[in-house]
């Protein structure tokens, strides 16, 4: 110890040029952790909050008490939508290098949470997602043209043309609208959550954010409330190591996890394996079930690994190690599950090379088909006056006299 | 002299502060090893070290009241906030304590922090990352606002935010890193390396901050405006051979109100151009303040060019832009309406 105090600025492990090096993670050996009861009190799930739940062994074998035990039609279910959200992400990567659409955000490595999740979850559950939870869409079976359509921001877009690519939402199936700004979403749902309980239904809220950003004051303000109002509500760390370039410890998860913040607050914190399709589906499951039933809020710390660039608008080489992924000792979620799927003998490599062609090709006849609904060179396919629209419910004086200047100076152009 | 654009300007300024005064830090959002999203802190990690330049936790609240407490600890903290859309979380470290802590110990305290954050649209931003608050800031009392329109102003109104005992919210027009923009987006983007103002001195040099500057004498009427709009301007009066004054603010908080007084008694018209929302905007104050003092030089009713009071939407970003167009069809109107 040094006799003075010293600024800890906690850096990256591995930056360019340096080895990839995952020692700091604390892991566990699947099937190792022990399930509590649904209703265990708080103090009794502690340990949850330090460990790492994992169900699929390295040879892809469901070990211990928390393998739920799924069928294997949901399994197959479940891969397939994580290889459709993977065929999504390239296309919409391609189309944005040709430059059709104007911003993307991939979710590769991260696609076992949104997926199992999603399957986890019930219909009447109401989800606020990140920016990177795209594989809700594909468990709540949006047709993948209508998220194209809101990345060309073209005539079937929901958003009207008024937000980024990838800022969709889904009112008929309950996806809430994304903000862009980091966080928000967290204490909205716990007042969606909040506003469940006041009204005796058992719906819950359920919402994700990366690591790095619940250093935002939103997200402890949501902690408070959930916990204090026992909101039926599951809150979801996604914690992928890297926030843009800022590695995790910055964020605050350099000497106790993301998970640990649950007890903190007063709820259970679990630590998941967030590339282990069968540890996430049965950690929410057993999180859902405990909100649903008057138990309060739990949170989940899904520990996974950002494997694409950050957005299109960031190279990731810049500030780490290349070949980083292949060193995370997590695997990949896709491998893992049809790993589990063909020890099963209920999957082969050919059907999965397959599969991951037809969906290419299904995926280029989307895009072709969104296309046709308007593209980002043609202009938008809204009229222009739409741009007034929405600001308020009924559009005020100003607005209206801001909307027909704008259009006598289009007509005089 | 060298040529820069004004990321390497605003970095140079930085660099020059830090090395001049061990006192200057900088911190915020993937600014240490990366060198920040748009690159303004590239190499200061490097060159200074992390005790000196830090990435900071996702808190924009965070960042502005630990540089405070910094400031008041005999630091000068320079701050980024990512974009000035994510300035938000941050409002009440901001108006309660950054602006007041002076007012409210009767200057026993004070924090000489620097809030540095990229703003404006064209970028093809959508509603989160486009957005021009900076009428919001110069609505509250104790914090002095900024917004430079060319790399040489960047660097020297920095250094003298750096230097302000006060707090200064210093607005980066984004839409200008790289090089200047006329208003066309179909036109082929243009840099600053054959631009007047893209020569940038490489040592230290400050401006003065609340000293406007005249970009272009005229007589037929005045343009006050600042950040990206000053170009856009520009260009129009040069396209169609105007004989307008263009004034380019450079700070809003404090203003230099004289200078624009002087111009608009001389040519009896005032136009004001910006890219924020119009309703409660900055041009509603500098309307206000012009009346007041130019009223009986007036030949015709001020006029302001503004973005329209909506979010900036994604996929209108050129008919919300207040471009070309919309400026000549303001200055005809003057013209038209003169007495
Ligand atoms: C309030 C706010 N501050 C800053 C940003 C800029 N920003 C966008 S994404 C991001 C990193 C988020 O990282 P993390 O929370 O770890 O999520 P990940 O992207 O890794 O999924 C930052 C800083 C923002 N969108 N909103």
């Amino acid at each position: 110890m040094s006799q003075k105090p010293q600024l800890r600025v906690p850096g990256a492990p591995a930056r360019p040029g340096e080895k990839p090096d995952f020692s700091y993670l604390k892991l566990s050996q699947a099937g190792s952790v022990d399930k509590p009861a649904v209703h265990a009190p708080v103090s009794d799930t502690e340990y949850l909050s330090k460990q790492l739940v994992r169900v699929l062994d390295d040879n892809g074998v469901a070990q211990g008490s928390w393998n739920p035990g799924l069928s294997v039609e949901k399994l197959r279910h479940g891969l397939k939508l994580m290889l459709a959200v993977r065929a999504f992400d390239d296309r919409m990567l391609k189309v944005h290098r040709q430059g059709k659409i104007s911003f993307y955000i991939q979710c590769r490595g991260e696609e076992a949470i949104s997926i199992a999740q999603g399957l986890a979850l019930r219909e009447g559950d109401m989800l606020f997602p990140s920016y990177r939870n795209q594989g809700l869409y594909f468990a709540r079976e949006r047709p993948v043209v209508d998220l194209m359509c809101q990345c060309l921001s073209n005539a079937r877009d929901m958003c009207r043309g008024r937000q980024l690519p990838i800022m969709y939402h889904w009112k008929e199936k309950n996806i809430f609208s994304i903000s862009g700004n980091l966080t928000t979403q967290v204490p909205q749902a716990v007042g969606w959550a909040m506003a469940s309980a006041i009204k005796g239904e058992d719906h819950l809220a359920v919402t994700w954010t990366g690591e790095g950003s619940t250093a935002e004051s939103d997200y402890h303000n949501a902690l408070t409330f959930a916990n204090v109002y026992q909101a039926p509500c599951i809150i979801n760390v996604v914690n992928n190591q890297w926030a843009i370039s800022t590695f995790q410890g910055i964020a605050g998860g350099q000497d106790s996890p993301f998970a640990a913040r649950g007890p903190g607050y007063g709820m259970p914190g679990i630590r998941v394996d967030g590339n282990d399709f069968l540890a996430i589906y049965a950690v929410t499951e057993w999180a859902a079930e405990r909100a649903r039933t008057g138990g309060g809020p739990t949170l989940i710390e899904h520990v996974t690994y950002r494997a694409s660039a950050h957005s299109t608008s960031d190279d990731p080489t810049r500030y780490r190690a290349k070949d980083e992924q292949d060193h995370f000792p997590l695997g990949d979620p896709v491998e893992r599950l049809k790993k589990h799927l063909v020890g099963l003998g209920v999957w082969t490599q050919e059907e999965h090379d397959e599969l991951i062609t037809k969906l290419d090709a299904s995926m280029v006849d989307s895009w072709q088909e969104a296309l046709s609904y308007g593209t980002t060179e043609e202009g938008s396919s809204f009229a222009v006056d739409s741009m007034f629209d929405d600001v308020y419910k009924d559009i005020p004086d100003h607005l209206v006299a801001q909307r027909e200047k704008l259009k006598r100076q289009l007509q005089n152009q | 002299m060298a040529k820069m654009n004004m990321v390497q300007a605003l970095n140079s300024a930085m660099d020059v502060m830090m090395e001049r005064d061990p006192t200057v830090i900088v911190m915020g959002q993937d600014v240490g090893y990366f060198g920040g999203v748009f690159n303004c802190t590239a190499g200061l990690q490097e060159r200074y070290g992390e005790k000196r330049v830090f990435d900071t936790p996702i808190s924009e609240a965070g960042i502005v009241g630990t540089a405070i407490g910094m400031g008041v600890n005999g630091l000068r903290p320079v701050a980024e906030i990512q974009f000035a859309d994510y300035i938000y979380p941050a409002f009440d470290q901001i108006v309660s304590e950054l602006a007041r802590l002076r007012y409210r110990s009767a200057g026993d305290f004070t924090s000489p922090v620097t809030l540095r954050s990229p703003c404006g649209g064209g970028i093809r931003g959508g509603q989160t990352h486009s957005q021009s608050p900076e009428g919001i800031f110069t609505h509250i009392c104790g914090i002095k606002v900024v917004m430079p329109s060319n790399p040489y102003d960047a660097k020297g109104l920095l250094i003298a935010s750096i230097e302000d005992d006060d707090p200064v919210v210093f607005f980066e027009p984004k839409r200008l890193y790289n090089g200047p923009f006329f208003g066309n987006p179909k036109q082929p983007a243009s840099t600053w390396a054959s631009h007047p103002k893209g020569e940038v001195d490489e040592g230290y040099y400050s401006l003065p901050i609340g000293k406007a500057d005249v970009v272009r004498s005229g007589s037929d009427l005045t343009i006050i405006t600042y950040g990206t709009m000053v170009h856009v301007c520009e260009a129009v009066v040069r396209d169609n051979e105007l004989d307008a004054e263009i004034i380019d603010l450079r700070s809003m908080l404090p203003l230099d109100i004289d200078t624009l007084v002087k111009s608009v008694d001389k040519t009896g018209r005032c136009l004001i151009v910006h890219e924020a929302t119009r309703f409660s905007g900055f041009g509603a104050e500098l309307s206000a303040q012009i009346q007041e003092r130019c009223f009986w030089n007036l030949s015709a009713p001020i006029q302001r060019v503004t973005g329209w009071d909506t979010p900036y939407p994604h996929a209108f970003e050129w008919e919300y832009f207040p471009g070309p167009s919309r400026i000549i069809a303001a200055i005809e109107k003057v013209m038209r309406e003169s007495a």
